[in-house]
């Protein structure tokens, strides 16, 4: 199966559980080579994505801004830097409705471009295997380097610590998706630089370069390309064209035979994943000084008439990116952002691409669920053969169906990758994704409401133990006191407590305080 | 900017439908029927008739009690399956009464009365069979001796009339029609002390069970293999049965041929084999985890064997299924997988 270059050439795949092959349907986007998309009249870059905080907004409405240029930044240790991604003018930074599920508006620097497309380059990194890797990571952050598989996650932070292994994850496993694919057959040079890179960066002893064996093309190209540029460590391989095969902790089963601990980063075992897509925007990042102002994307599906992949600006609005392929067809019945198997369905097209969109698929009614009625379980295991993580989801909607949450946890729902198998294999036609995304989202609000009742039984506990501690103090202080008041009154005889003399003397004190102050005295704020 | 319906992912139609599973057990059941015909006569035909008229009419009043749509329940096919399964255990001239009173406690107290479909704890077929069983063990014995011994032939408007009026050709009654079931033979000549050997002398048996049902078991495992082939049903259960089954069975035959039955003849006897496939497979009443469907198939065949072999009647996978039916919850929370990331590698 494994095609290897540089080692051995009997690499072991590992199967992972469950999984199916799917009709791919990724010929109509592959039919093209990827286009660049035209420059949109107005782009919104957003300043957050999959429900991160937002980042800071660094610049302000009429400033002029060149491609590249840094135009937010986040405040939290998650974030990362966004770029205008032209030349041009902002015209705004206002909310604007958004591609992601949890967040479904959010704030965007609105740009309008100039026409000129003028770069504001960092400099390039040209000796970057001189280079330390604090400065790569810095370099990684300041472009703005995030996962482009989906996830949209801030790639120096996975690059954080030194790992032994390293993935490059080619192995698009969802139909229709097919921008990794395209980027892979025509610039697979900039996938393998970015991969020596990537392993440079961790120190990665063993680097994996993986794409399913349904993708002959793209691995053709990767050899070439490997066999130009070699690195130590590295090696291609071919995966079985089985969805999701191109996830994460599959693709980790499949290529090393270990599992990702439950719970657990892949970090955890010695291992870090990128995207392929990732491996090229790093590379361009460092090595021509080039921010991530744009991505591959996938338009597709038999709901738009020319589907391709497009080469589209960070903050191109679907809208526009959907009228380059062609615009919509007659039969057009639902907008995806993301795969058919795991995508958002999207109320209008009037959103932004960002760096996690990698495909726009429009489906057509006759691909749409058809209207068989949902029926009860009946527990014919389907779902719990197919699951990757070898889970059993007809007991999680059972636990889930009688509001048992403690249940679903113990029957580990978190480990739910929500890969939509159980859902689609379901003869039944139960909703099973949406079940386990509501149950993941009530076990969230649930550990964020003990966090915050265990913040307040903190406060509370702590006020409780310095008030008992000053009262403590109050009478060590007052116990001290009376001990000295007896030792200093031992030597003499017993007095009476209080002179006549003192008090006469604190009467004439007070009285003098009572007097009013003299005109013009001392100022009104003085007392 | 144009809007757009939205929904939950996944956005594939399932490529499968309950519909779909049930009409492929039907199927599978085929070759069954047709070798069930082919050695006791048109009786099955009308009996399945019978039972799945019977089963619709009680599932569309039982879902009109519980005020639930009709529609999409009566299209499900679940109950025709039921109705087949039971009509394949009982005699083909058995009173069209036993079956209206099976279909009943089936479909009614078995199925309805639990919550319905996917929610009946106990396999409605074998509800109504070991019901009508008990109830009239005489009845549910009158097996007709399968066509190669068989005397007279009934055509198929004398199945009808003994079927629904209970009237025989003139002539002829059940008794000089009706011969023991091959498991019914073994056990009542070893009880008189014959060895295994002079009891398989009797012309009633094949090569491994008795004549005509063991080609009816064979025309099941087809089907069976054609179940697990389309994907409708694991491996599990019918290898655990089985394979229960002839491991128990073999260190006896081997420790005494002459006092113990062949494990062949076991296999291939009875409702052990359509039980192996169609009835302890069932998904609804059975264990969902990969390790409980083979605890759950080892036990059905141990209690088969038990039942035969110490039981009151010949046969006992009808029970064996039942009783592991009432233990597969257990089974499944005590056979959990190791899910992707818990516990080693």
């Amino acid at each position: 199966m494994a095609v290897n270059l540089r080692e051995s050439p009997s690499m072991r795949i590992h199967r992972f559980h469950g999984g199916m092959r799917l009709d791919l349907r990724k010929q109509a986007a592959l039919a093209r080579p990827i286009r660049a998309c035209p420059l949109p009249p107005e782009l919104a870059i957003p300043l957050a994505t999959r429900g991160e905080a937002p980042a800071r907004a660094l610049v302000a409405h009429g400033q002029r801004v060149r491609r590249g240029e840094a135009i937010g930044r986040a405040g939290d240790a998650h974030g990362t830097t966004l770029h205008a991604s032209t030349s041009g003018t902002v015209v705004a930074v206002e909310p604007r409705p958004l591609a992601d599920a949890e967040v479904r508006e959010g704030l965007c620097v609105v740009i309008e471009p100039d026409g000129a497309d003028e770069w504001l380059r960092l400099p390039p990194i040209a000796d970057w295997r001189a280079a330390p890797r604090e400065l790569l990571l810095e370099r990684l952050r300041d472009a703005g380097t995030v996962g482009l598989g989906g996830g949209a996650f801030p790639s120096a932070i996975k690059l954080a610590a030194a790992q032994p292994t390293l993935i490059v994850n080619g192995a698009e496993c969802e139909p229709y998706v097919a921008c990794d694919e395209a980027l892979l057959r025509e610039r697979a040079e900039e996938v393998v630089a970015g991969a020596a890179l990537l392993a440079h960066v961790l120190g990665a002893a063993r680097t994996f370069i993986a794409v399913e064996d349904a993708m002959p093309e793209a691995l053709a190209a990767l050899e070439i390309a490997l066999h130009d540029a070699p690195f130590a460590g590295a090696a291609l391989a071919a995966v079985p064209t089985r969805y999701p095969e191109g996830g994460e902790r599959q693709l980790i089963r499949a290529l090393t035979g270990r599992e990702v601990p439950s719970g657990g980063l892949p970090q955890d075992i010695g291992i870090v994943c990128h995207n392929v897509a990732t491996a090229a925007a790093a590379w361009r990042a460092v090595a021509r000084g080039e921010a991530l102002t744009s991505r591959i994307v996938t338009v597709t599906g038999a709901g738009v008439a020319e589907p391709g992949n497009f080469e589209a600006r960070i903050g191109t609005s679907l809208e526009w990116l959907v009228a380059q392929a062609g615009g919509y067809t007659a039969r057009a019945a639902r907008l995806l952002a993301g795969g058919p198997m795991m995508g958002i369905a999207l109320p209008h097209d009037g959103v932004p691409v960002s760096a996690a969109t990698h495909c726009v698929l429009v489906l057509a009614d006759h691909d749409l669920h058809d209207d068989a009625p949902e029926l009860p379980c009946i527990r014919c295991g389907e779902c719990a053969r197919v699951c990757p993580a070898q889970l059993l989801p007809q007991q999680l909607l059972a636990d889930l169906c009688a509001d048992d949450l403690a249940g679903a946890q113990a029957h580990a729902l978190a480990d739910c990758i929500e890969c939509g198998l159980c859902a689609y294999a379901c003869p039944s036609h139960i909703p099973l994704l949406d079940w386990y995304r509501w149950g993941k989202a009530e076990l969230r609000a649930q550990g964020d409401a003990r966090a915050r009742a265990d913040a307040a039984r903190g406060r509370f506990l702590a006020r409780e133990s310095r008030l008992a501690r000053e009262r403590a103090e109050r009478l060590q202080r007052s116990a001290a006191k009376r001990a000295d008041a007896a030792a200093s009154a031992q030597p003499g005889a017993p007095t009476s407590p209080i002179s006549k003399d003192a008090v006469l003397a604190a009467i004439a004190r007070a009285r003098a305080k009572k007097r009013p102050p003299p005109a013009g005295g001392a100022p009104k704020d003085g007392a | 900017m144009r809007r757009f319906p939205t929904a939950g992912a996944p956005h594939l139609p399932p490529p499968t439908r309950v519909r779909g599973v049930m009409a492929t057990v039907l199927l599978a059941l085929l070759p069954g029927i047709a070798a069930h015909a082919w050695y006791f006569g048109p009786g099955i035909v009308v009996q399945i008739a019978l039972a799945t008229a019977f089963a619709l009419g009680f599932e569309a009043m039982m879902l009109r009690v519980r005020g639930v749509p009709a529609a999409p329940f009566l299209g499900d096919l679940s109950a025709p399956v039921t109705a087949v399964l039971y009509a394949l255990c009982i005699p083909p001239l058995t009173p069209w009464w036993i079956t209206l009173l099976a279909m009943a406690t089936a479909i009614v107290l078995a199925k309805h009365l639990y919550g319905g479909l996917g929610r009946n704890l106990f396999n409605p077929a074998m509800a109504g069979y070991a019901t009508a069983l008990v109830c009239f063990p005489h009845a549910l014995s009158q097996w007709l001796a399968p066509a190669p011994l068989a005397t007279h032939a009934l055509a198929f408007g004398d199945t009808l009339s003994a079927i629904f009026l209970g009237h025989l050709p003139p002539g002829l009654d059940l008794d000089t029609l009706a011969q023991a079931t091959p498991l019914d033979a073994v056990r009542t000549l070893a009880r008189q002390g014959m060895t295994m050997p002079e009891i398989r002398a009797n012309p009633m048996f094949g090569d491994f069970g008795g004549k005509g049902w063991e080609w009816i078991a064979n025309a099941y495992a087809l089907g069976g293999l054609a179940l697990w082939w389309r994907r409708v049903i694991g491996w599990q259960v019918p290898v655990a049965v089985l394979g229960t089954t002839i491991l128990l069975t073999l260190p006896f035959w081997l420790a005494d041929p002459d006092l113990h039955p062949f494990p062949l003849q076991h296999v291939f006897s009875g409702g052990l084999m359509l039980g192996a496939w169609f009835v302890a497979t069932d998904p609804v009443t059975g264990c969902t985890t990969p390790r409980g469907r083979l605890l759950f198939g080892a036990g059905v065949a141990v209690l088969t064997l038990a039942i035969r072999r110490w039981g009151a009647y010949p046969d006992g996978v009808a029970f064996a299924v039942l009783i592991m039916n009432g233990a597969a919850p257990l089974i499944d929370r005590l056979t959990p997988p190791r899910a992707y990331g818990h516990g080693h590698a």
